[in-house]
């Protein structure tokens, strides 16, 4: 037996890189590689005076009056999709649902869980796709916290996102106010996010790339702002799609709810994917999508206001609150039948036929 | 959409509502054989329109509503295997077996896949050679092409780890048990356009000539099914039974015969039992002797499974149309959408569920839901 000399190439150091391309543990760890996370990652997209005073609380100054406060947590897979990412969906959803109750969004908290391996590549993306949308709406977000779960514990990346917005005593939409009369708008063609998620998590191919509508709602709230309190009930209809949230907003007010399937504004490709797979686009989730339900006098005005802003261009009259059939929402046919749109057990399943 | 706009025209459908209304001089009672036809009836309200002319009663060719018990049994013992990744297509999820349904294994820690092709789960298998992947071929002669094609080129490639639990249907023999029931009421038929559009016509010929019914090959859209019905109605109005094609623009009368080649290359018939009605002979479909390494009963030992049927269910009677929903004692008590005990209530469109949310409708009551 020869000895052979030891090559130097072969020698390896078991102290751990602190270079890496993927999330480790030990960025949820406090220490070293968690304060690198929050300065090269965090800070440089995010960046504003209160999340950088980097204290265990941000001040934030807020007007005087009534908060509303939403929180939402954030699980979409896959983490990106034609459209936007995890990252756009968590502050659009967030500012929405603060703007829905007709609040001016103040400022976002952004708590995630990362699972351990996820690639920096995608993190930042995410990081650079939430910084974009919270500039654009001009909501900065002045709290974070990050933490790290082992592999297989998280399905990449997890967003929470909390908003404060400051309450409008001139303009306070709410379910409850719905009125017999009142006309249902819905401000843009329907069932985009949906699809494109679904499309993009099963690797369904269709001529052209069905892309999510999340969107940051605020414009088209201002633009209806002027309308006051004849604005009755504002939504955006995420989950369960515009079927659920005219469900809810008929039990909330105690009247019916009546809708004209063709008037209802579905985008050609994603109505040839719903038909593929047997979905009906009305349960279909949105991002970039509100209902508003406006006394009939100013439902004139407050289409035009919505079409005004490119978000709104193609918004329609969908429909109107009865006395009848109370909470419950129906559906006028093309051939002028009536059925129920009823909300589902469950998630909508693709069909067999 | 061309072909698909024409065939929703409100103005045509409603000259074709006219005129079958004009036309019966009395009310004939018909049967639309496919799911897929009683989800645009239901969704579109077409029986209400023609009432006085016709009865409208929705017959067993939903899939998912007469997979029988056993076999949904099957899938869950076979998907609650922990080195299984159990694949279907979306709607058998919610289907209820004995104890639980399919989501609910899922949630118990089950891998259970949606996929929409059995290609996909063919993938699958090849993707994870460490796993079992069973794919539940259910339907009709609709699907059975795709999964005779999965099953055949399984074993061109030489996969071992990819099985189906087969519950294939076939539509002229449940026509035939229809027809031979001593209370049949149907005195014609749509048949299911896309079935035929696979298999053709001529297995319906004998059928329509022994029986003395009108047979109409329809399609799905408002306008096909109006049209369907104005040439069945036209034919029981003039005393003719013959099969008429009226989904001219999909099906031809030998259908498509590669499809029907490769079917009859992988599968062979075999006594069936439909859920609710009960064993037809000669009604499904078994993978031959020579493919018998991707039959997931014999790999997973559950071919003796033999399960009974909730007595309190009538789904039988609802998909023969021997009673509506409402007559069945369990409707709306013991079974609601939330709680089937049937497939009828399962899927939105199956009948049970579609009087459910009707009575619901007359009522004036809404959903009980938190906001």
């Amino acid at each position: 037996m020869t000895h052979q000399p030891a090559n130097p190439a072969h020698l390896s150091c078991p102290a751990p890189l602190e270079a890496t391309d993927r999330v480790q543990l030990g960025h949820g760890s406090g220490g070293r590689l968690s304060a690198q996370l929050v300065a090269r990652q965090f800070l440089p997209a995010f960046g504003n005076p209160a999340l950088e005073a980097l204290g265990d609380a941000s001040i934030v100054t807020v007007p005087a009056g009534e908060l509303a406060v939403s929180t939402d947590s954030f699980v979409v897979h896959p983490l990106e999709f034609p459209g936007g990412n995890i990252g756009s969906l968590a502050v659009h959803g967030t500012i929405n649902d603060v703007a829905m109750m007709g609040a001016r969004p103040i400022c976002l908290t952004a708590g995630f869980v990362l699972e351990e391996g996820l690639s920096f590549a995608v993190l930042d993306r995410v990081i650079a796709e939430m910084a974009r949308a919270a500039r654009e709406a001009g909501v900065p977000i002045v709290a974070g916290d990050t933490k790290v779960v082992e592999r297989g514990k998280a399905d990449g990346l997890y967003i929470n996102t909390t908003g404060l917005g400051a309450v409008d005593t001139q303009f306070q939409p709410a379910p409850a106010r719905a009125q017999v009369g009142d006309v249902v708008l819905v401000s843009a063609p329907i069932a985009r996010h949906g699809m494109a998620i679904m499309a993009a998590r099963e690797g369904l191919q269709f001529e052209s790339a069905i892309t999510s509508d999340t969107a940051c709602l605020t414009p088209l709230v201002d633009a209806l702002r002027p309308l006051g309190m004849d604005v009755h009930v504002l939504r955006d209809p995420t989950r369960g799609g515009v079927a659920s949230t005219l469900n809810e907003i008929a039990v909330a007010s105690g009247f019916g709810v009546e809708i004209d399937e063709p008037a209802i504004p579905v985008p050609g490709d994603v109505r040839a994917a719903c038909e593929m797979l047997g979905l009906d686009p009305l349960y279909v989730a949105n991002e970039g999508v509100l209902v508003a339900f406006v006394a009939a006098a100013r439902a004139d005005e407050a289409l035009r206001a919505l079409r005004a802003h490119p978000l709104g261009a193609e918004a329609v009259a969908l429909g109107r609150v009865v006395a009848a059939h109370p909470r419950l929402v129906a559906l006028r046919t093309a051939l002028g039948s009536t059925r129920i749109v009823d909300l589902l057990p469950g998630d909508q399943l693709p069909r067999i036929c | 959409m061309r072909y698909l706009a024409e065939y929703r025209d409100p103005a045509i459908a409603k000259a074709l509502i006219d005129r079958i209304t004009t036309r019966a001089t009395r009310r004939w009672t018909l049967m639309e054989v496919c799911g897929g036809q009683t989800h645009t009836i239901v969704r579109q309200g077409i029986d209400e329109f023609l009432d006085s002319a016709v009865e409208m009663i929705h017959g067993p060719g939903c899939p998912v509503c007469v997979t029988p018990l056993e076999q949904i049994d099957k899938a869950l013992a076979i998907a609650a295997q922990p080195n299984v990744i159990f694949t279907s297509f979306g709607d058998m999820l919610r289907v209820p077996g004995s104890d639980c349904d399919l989501q609910q294994v899922r949630a118990r820690g089950g891998d259970v896949k949606v996929v929409y092709s059995p290609l996909d789960a063919l993938a699958l298998a090849r993707k994870h050679p460490e796993r079992e992947v069973v794919f539940f071929a259910v339907g009709f002669e609709t699907t059975a092409p795709a999964n005779a094609m999965a099953v055949w080129r399984a074993r061109e490639l030489g996969v071992r780890n990819f099985s189906v639990l087969v519950s294939h249907v076939t539509v002229p023999p449940a026509i035939t048990a229809i027809l031979e029931a001593p209370d049949n009421r149907v005195q014609g038929f749509l048949a299911a356009g896309h079935v035929c559009a696979v298999m053709g016509y001529t297995e319906y010929e004998p059928i329509a000539a022994r029986y003395r019914v009108p047979i109409i090959v329809t399609g799905f859209e408002p306008v096909d099914i109006l049209e369907g019905i104005a040439m069945a109605v036209a034919q029981l109005e003039e005393g003719r039974h013959e099969v008429e094609n009226q989904y001219v623009r999909s099906v031809r009368r030998l259908g498509t015969e590669p499809a029907r080649a490769l079917v009859a290359q992988v599968f062979e018939l075999t006594d069936r039992p439909w859920r609710g009605i009960g064993t037809i002979p000669m009604s499904g479909l078994r993978l031959r002797d020579e493919f018998s390494a991707y039959d997931a009963e014999r790999k997973f030992g559950v071919e003796g499974l033999r399960v009974t049927e909730p007595a309190d269910c009538r789904a039988g009677d609802v998909l023969t149309g021997r009673i509506k929903p409402p007559q069945c004692t369990a409707f709306g008590t013991r079974c609601t959408p939330e709680h089937p005990l049937g497939a009828p209530m399962v899927s939105s469109e199956g009948a049970c569920s579609a009087y459910f949310n009707l009575a619901k409708y007359r009522r004036g009551e809404g959903a009980e839901v938190g906001a």
